[in-house]
């Protein structure tokens, strides 16, 4: 699973094997045991939208990570997921057809499925910006579409269901959180793991071909615009799955689920994550779950923040998060990644200080323009701040400018010290 | 029905040309630096509300000047720090900067100015009927609008045609992998390129805010349709924008203006059949539909012109 | 037995500019034929003709007698014919492994499978690794195709090319930009590698064309001005002076 999206053929020693599915094993057991740990009902709900988070970010990254395509518009195959599921389920209810809870997920992923393939095909033509801005075109189209054709998008108040009406499962109602969380863990090991396995197919391999130059790609007998309908299909099936399960989640679909924020979510979840590998929209989906649910309790302009990270990490780290852990993995193996400590601690002050600063000014702004009926006290890092207060403004100029300039130096060091630590691995002979 | 003819055709006109303001800079911009720039509507976004705020402080006419060139400079700065820096990791980067720019400039607006709609006025000196077609008095400020994009656009053509800038910009158009060939000085012209285009987007800002709704989605609802605009009128192709702007400017003010139904055409359906797919598409009227209608169009000149109306380019 | 390719009355225009005027060229079953001709013949655009990157203004493009002119790339390459590129023209973030190994896929019939593990196919396997031999590049089959040196990524473009098993190989200055040592090396892969298949090759040096091709043509602005045997072309005057004799000094 730590493999590069990129890697070639593994070579099949025991030890290798052992370790590949060791984590497989690892992360099943996870998920089996993260209740048991964490039994809350907060952390219960919390747990399930990062599973249905995952299954999303995984699906969009076939297109992003693994075939190049930048859609704009991927939430339309969630929601429709989603809508076909609920509308599934209140059939199931209706008609008292003998199919059980588990298997609605795959009315979603069949919905997702056959929408990619009847608008996959005009999408695909082309890649890059064009594509780009056809997913957007497209998205558009069904999320404006949704609000007229009432009957079955429900207008403004989507459709609802009931998710106990369907026939129990081995004595399961699915009432509780706690079975629907063990139902999405089960979807989201068993999508996982079919993603995954489909990065090792040929059609995984030629995806990435195409990514990488779709031009030489028709020199080696294959159509670009094939593969990438095909990749394009994938997609939509997974996404719709994860569509799905969140309607059997909150037992509504709404338009909200096909919208241009929807598909602007997942993007983020993936590109924060990494779509270098195949984990970084695993680590996406987490992050960018907690993040939501964290920063609306914090703060009223969580989108803000939102925002400003998923810049930051486009211009600074565009390999996202899985792309930071992977860079140390040769200084890992080199035993030089200890050279790295003394510069991070040196830099993690100063940049603490530019994020406190920023914080400050941007929760001033908010508080003292906006929100004048809210309360005026900050607290950051556990410093009480009140916004009111120009000693408050000045404190927070101070840190976002003095920061800045003095961060900007320690990355330097940073830099300086990596540069050391490559080549102190590399003596040893462990980057190439 | 005469009188919704001419009052539609001026107003998708007027609507035609300020799409155009935006998509032609959009277009430049992307002929010059490859980039589709998706925060192009966020710009005008913002022209809307610095003219309204200037309009508060220092009244409509300084602020139809001095709003553009700060948008402008923000434009500038943009391209500087961070297109620049971004461009190494290639077009997706970019495309994904300036997404993250839109969401970002859509943040600010709200977080200073709120959510609700802003109280922007029609100056005082234009607001009189400007004439009377049948029973519709026409405003002036709308023709005020309508001048002055044509004269921008006038301007622009002058532009392109006679200066050295204008040339560059031409050849750009025309032969993108040659902008690599300018020289020393690439990296001034395309932030001055940038910096005009995010201009031009904030005069539309400044002269729409009066007439359109100021609010902090407005960026969300006219992005998508630019994008069309410039697809379906083909990447690249300054003509092409042009006509797309007026086409969907047309379509989309005569649609809005339509109540027709299938079912006011034909008779409403059998009431015993109740509500389904099939009723709601009976009923639903022309105006319903107008804001898919751009879309219908992109994908349907996607199916018979992948390149759009005056594309000449793969990608 | 038809001819392995045949280039019937061809003309390609780019606007006002004629590139290719009424070309006609007869590549027979096995032979070696090289290209030659001063820059901006139009060498390279008759390979993008024949390989579909571009389709004929007018004329026809025959593969094995059956017509290929406006096909797409795809479909020729499916008909037996593989081209490489003058400049480089790799998948870049992928290792030297998956380069060829991708290239092997159509042909071993595998195509857009997604239901078959592609590390467990032995015929892709051996045959991408005999390949990763015949180039030289088994010591550095994990090795992403952007780090490799110049001489590497040639020889991995000629792989790819390769790969497919394709009758027909169209090598475009496969040894442009390498050194004397490295040409040799080129050399000597690419006449074990077009043995048994039709090989057609632009290149520039003339040792290499003279010791490589069994058959030489001579373009000139979008004509062939000769055609015959390496003696043929050497004793030819007209080649002297357009071609020839500008290189002599």
């Amino acid at each position: 699973m730590s493999e590069p999206v990129t890697a070639s053929a593994p070579r099949t020693t025991r030890a290798d094997a052992l370790r590949f599915y060791g984590l497989w094993i690892a992360g099943a057991t996870l998920l089996l045991v993260l209740p048991l740990v964490f039994s809350s009902g907060g952390s219960l709900t919390t747990f399930s939208l990062i599973g249905i988070s995952i299954i999303f970010a995984l699906s969009y990254n076939i297109l992003l990570g693994q075939t190049g395509l930048l859609s704009f518009g991927h939430a339309v195959y969630y929601g429709i997921g989603g809508f076909l599921a609920i509308h599934g389920m209140n059939a199931i209810a209706g008609h008292e057809w003998p199919i059980p809870l588990p298997f609605v997920p795959l009315i979603g992923g069949l919905a997702g499925l056959i929408f990619s393939i009847i608008l996959g095909w005009v999408s695909t033509e082309r890649a890059g910006t064009v594509f780009a801005m056809i997913s957007l075109g497209v998205g558009e189209l069904v999320a404006s579409s949704a609000l007229i054709l009432r009957s079955f998008f429900g207008g403004e108040a989507g459709v609802t269901a009931n998710r106990t009406d369907l026939p129990a499962f081995f004595g399961l109602t699915f009432g509780p959180q706690i079975q629907i969380y063990y139902l999405i863990a089960a979807w989201v090991l068993i999508s996982t793991i079919a993603m995954y396995a489909l990065t090792r197919t040929p059609l995984g391999r030629v995806c990435n071909a195409v990514r990488d130059n779709p031009e030489r790609v028709q020199f080696i007998g294959y159509n670009p615009h094939v593969v990438r309908y095909l990749a394009f299909c994938f997609a939509g099936f997974f996404a719709g799955i994860a569509g799905a399960l969140a309607a059997i989640n909150f037992e509504i679909a709404n338009s909200a689920y096909l919208g241009l924020v929807q598909s602007g979510v997942v993007l983020f979840a993936t590109f924060i994550g990494g779509v270098a590998y195949f984990f970084g929209p695993i680590l996406g989906a987490i992050f960018v779950t907690y993040l939501q649910l964290g920063l609306t309790d914090l703060t009223a302009v969580w989108q803000l923040y939102f925002g400003i990270i998923f810049i930051g990490m486009v211009m600074f780290a565009p390999g996202g998060l899985a792309g930071l852990i992977m860079m140390h993995r040769p200084l890992a193996r080199g035993g030089t990644l200890h050279m790295l400590l003394p510069a991070y601690l040196i830099a993690a002050v100063p940049t603490l200080a530019l994020a406190g600063g920023v914080i400050l000014v941007i929760e001033t702004v908010s508080r003292y323009i906006v929100h004048a009926d809210a309360s005026t006290m900050v607290n950051l890092f556990g410093i009480p701040f009140d916004t009111s207060q120009p000693v408050t403004w000045v404190i927070a100029l101070v840190l976002t400018v003095g920061g800045f300039f003095v961060a900007r130096m320690t990355w330097r060091g940073i830099a300086a010290a990596w540069d050391r630590a490559a080549t102190a691995a590399r003596d040893k002979g462990h980057l190439a | 029905m005469l009188e919704l003819i001419v009052i539609s055709t001026l107003n998708g006109v007027l609507f035609g040309m300020l799409l155009f303001l935006l998509s032609s800079g959009l277009t430049i911009i992307f002929s010059m630096l490859g980039v589709l720039n998706f925060a192009h509507a966020s710009f005008y976004m913002l022209g809307a509300f610095f003219g309204f705020q200037l309009t508060r402080w220092i009244g409509f006419w300084p602020a139809l000047i001095i709003a553009p060139l700060l948008v402008g400079a923000i434009g500038m700065a943009v391209e500087r720090y961070g297109l620049r820096n971004t461009h190494k990791h290639g077009h997706v980067a970019e495309l994904l900067l300036t997404f993250g720019l839109a969401y970002i400039i859509e943040e600010i607006v709200q977080l200073i100015w709120g959510k609700g709609p802003m109280d922007y006025r029609v100056p005082a000196i234009l607001d009189f009927p400007a004439f009377t077609i049948f029973s519709t008095n026409y405003p002036a400020y709308k023709m005020f609008m309508l001048l002055i994009s044509v004269a921008i656009f006038i301007g622009l053509l002058v532009v392109l045609k006679r200066t050295r800038v204008g040339l560059i910009v031409q050849a750009a158009l025309t032969h993108p992998h040659m902008v690599g060939h300018l020289g020393h000085n690439v990296g001034q012209v395309f932030m001055l390129v940038f910096g005009v285009g995010t201009a031009l987007a904030a005069i539309a800002g400044v002269i729409a805010g009066p007439a359109l709704v100021t609010q902090s989605d407005m960026a969300m609802l006219l992005g998508p349709i630019l994008f069309v605009v410039v697809v379906v009128g083909g990447l690249g192709s300054l003509s092409g924008a042009f006509i797309a702007s007026l086409l969907i400017g047309l379509v989309q003010t005569f649609a809005v203006s339509m109540n027709g139904s299938l079912a006011s055409l034909f008779g409403p359906l059998d009431p015993s059949i109740g509500p389904s797919l099939l009723t709601d598409v009976w009923n639903v009227t022309i105006a319903q539909i107008a804001p898919i209608i751009p879309y219908l169009l992109l994908v349907l000149i996607l199916i018979v012109r992948p390149m759009g109306l005056m594309g000449t380019r793969e990608t | 037995m038809s001819a392995a390719i045949e280039i019937d009355a061809v003309n390609k225009s780019f606007g006002n500019a004629k590139i290719i005027r009424d070309l006609n060229l007869r590549v027979e079953q096995g032979e070696r034929h090289a290209i030659i001709g001063p820059n901006g013949a139009g060498k390279s655009t008759t390979f993008n003709l024949i390989s579909g990157y571009i389709t004929p203004t007018s004329g026809e493009v025959r593969l094995n007698g059956e017509v290929i002119s406006g096909l797409s790339p795809f479909e020729i390459n499916r008909r037996g014919l593989s081209r490489s590129f003058q400049v480089t023209n790799v998948f870049g973030r992928m290792s030297v492994w998956e380069n060829v190994r991708c290239a092997v896929l159509w042909a071993t019939g595998h195509r857009y499978a997604f239901w078959k593990n592609v590390d467990s196919l032995p015929e892709v396997r051996e045959r991408t690794a005999a390949i990763l031999e015949d180039i030289n590049l088994a010591a550095r089959r994990e090795v992403p195709a952007s780090l490799l040196t110049y001489a590497e990524q040639r020889a991995l473009e000629i792989g790819i090319t390769i790969a497919g098993g394709a009758n027909v190989i169209l090598l475009d200055e496969p040894t442009a930009g390498m050194s004397r040592a490295e040409t040799e090396r080129a050399v000597e892969l690419i006449r074990r590698l077009s043995e048994g298949r039709t090989l057609v090759i632009v290149e520039h040096d003339m040792s290499v064309v003279f010791g490589l091709a069994d058959r030489i043509s001579v373009l000139v602005y979008g004509q062939i001005i000769a055609s015959g045997t390496p003696e043929e072309i050497r004793g030819n005057p007209k080649v002297k002076e357009a071609y020839l004799g500008e290189e002599a000094h």
